[in-house]
């Protein structure tokens, strides 16, 4: 896995693989996603990677589409195409067989125990996607601050989250930050 | 497919529409249904909606079900984030949108942080120790001490599960 290999083939690769360990969705991922296209792959700066997360975000859809936008970032449409199947191909299909096997010998308890056990691991991993977002994100104490005000109003009313986006767009173009 | 239209509505997650669409809108299953497929697909590994749709679609029509509940969640936000990507590209380094971006990146870990806090509340009231300690641990090794995914997964699913199955049965006994 270097630069001279396909990076198509990479990608698939880099996210499949990752697919299969994101407990919890595509944001207990982006850590993971953050390694290696900041750190392994230089696919990437550290604030391209603040500015897609951004754009994932604004966009309609699962939050997953942040590996589409890493993939055309890469390889062009097709990257786009390998990276984002590659991330829900091989999970939708697992899914798709331990549903049917659940439906057969239903009720186990099982599922229950898995996923008390998952959810904090899960939470855990999110937390870091925080974190290490806010240090690529917050450059400046009033980006922090930003973020800070944020986080405790999506917390503690039940706002739109698309307009406390756009306020933070609007006063990213005032030059607040 | 429905899904095609839910999944545009979504901004930020999709997850609030899929439940409206599936059971409010269309009655396709109960609420204790959702429920429990949701549940299923949150602790399979990969991105939850996608799981769900696939899943959801497979139980109406098969297979090709399946696949048409895929395409209709994620064919469109792709077109338009690929769009994006591509508006992205050329124009990333014109200096206004460069200052609206780091403006809703700002925001946008901060909806994440809500988020965080929001799913360990349930946590923090149940006063489930070990839970916490395990979140704790995982935020360290990953957000901190940045290792591998892989590594710190197949050390930590392992002691969740065991941990978690071993408290339990005890509670049970």
């Amino acid at each position: 896995m270097n630069s001279g290999s396909n990076p198509i083939s990479t990608l698939v690769w880099t996210f499949g693989l990752m697919s299969l360990f994101a407990v919890g969705g595509a944001n207990s991922a982006i850590p993971e996603m953050h390694r290696i296209a900041v750190d392994v792959q230089h696919w990437m700066s550290d604030k391209q990677f603040a500015d897609i997360f951004a754009i994932s975000q604004l966009s309609p859809g699962p939050n997953v589409l942040i590996v589409t936008l890493i993939g055309y970032s890469v390889a062009g449409v097709a990257g786009a195409l390998a990276a984002t199947l590659a991330m829900c191909g091989p999970t939708a299909i697992l899914a798709y067989y331990v549903s049917r096997l659940l439906q057969r010998s239903s009720h186990s308890r099982w599922p229950a125990i898995i996923q008390a056990a998952l959810v904090p691991l899960s939470i855990g991993l999110m937390g870091a996607s925080g974190l290490i977002l806010a240090l690529t994100s917050d450059r400046s104490w009033v980006a922090g601050l930003i973020t800070a005000a944020v986080a405790v109003l999506a917390f503690a009313t039940r706002l739109n989250p698309v307009w406390l986006l756009l306020a933070g767009g609007a006063l990213g173009f005032a030059g607040v930050i | 497919m429905a899904f095609a239209k839910m999944s545009l509505a979504g901004f930020g997650g999709v997850l609030v529409w899929a439940r409206r669409g599936i059971v409010d809108q269309h009655r396709w299953m109960t609420a204790e249904e959702f429920n429990e497929t949701f549940a299923l697909c949150h602790f399979l590994p990969g991105p939850n909606i996608v799981n769900l749709s696939v899943v959801f679609g497979a139980r109406f029509r098969g297979i090709a079900g399946g696949i048409a509940a895929f395409a209709g969640l994620v064919g469109p936000p792709m077109v338009i984030a690929t769009i994006l990507a591509a508006l992205y590209a050329r124009y990333g380094e014109i200096d206004a949108l460069r200052r609206i971006l780091a403006g809703v990146s700002c925001a946008a870990v901060g909806l994440l942080i809500s988020v965080v806090f929001k799913m360990m509340m349930p946590l923090i009231k149940k006063r489930d120790a070990v839970g916490l300690v395990i979140l704790v641990a995982v935020f360290i090794a990953i957000g901190l001490v940045r290792l591998p995914l892989q590594a710190v997964l197949l050390v930590a699913i392992p002691l969740s599960l065991g941990i978690t199955y071993f408290m339990r049965r005890r509670v049970n006994a």
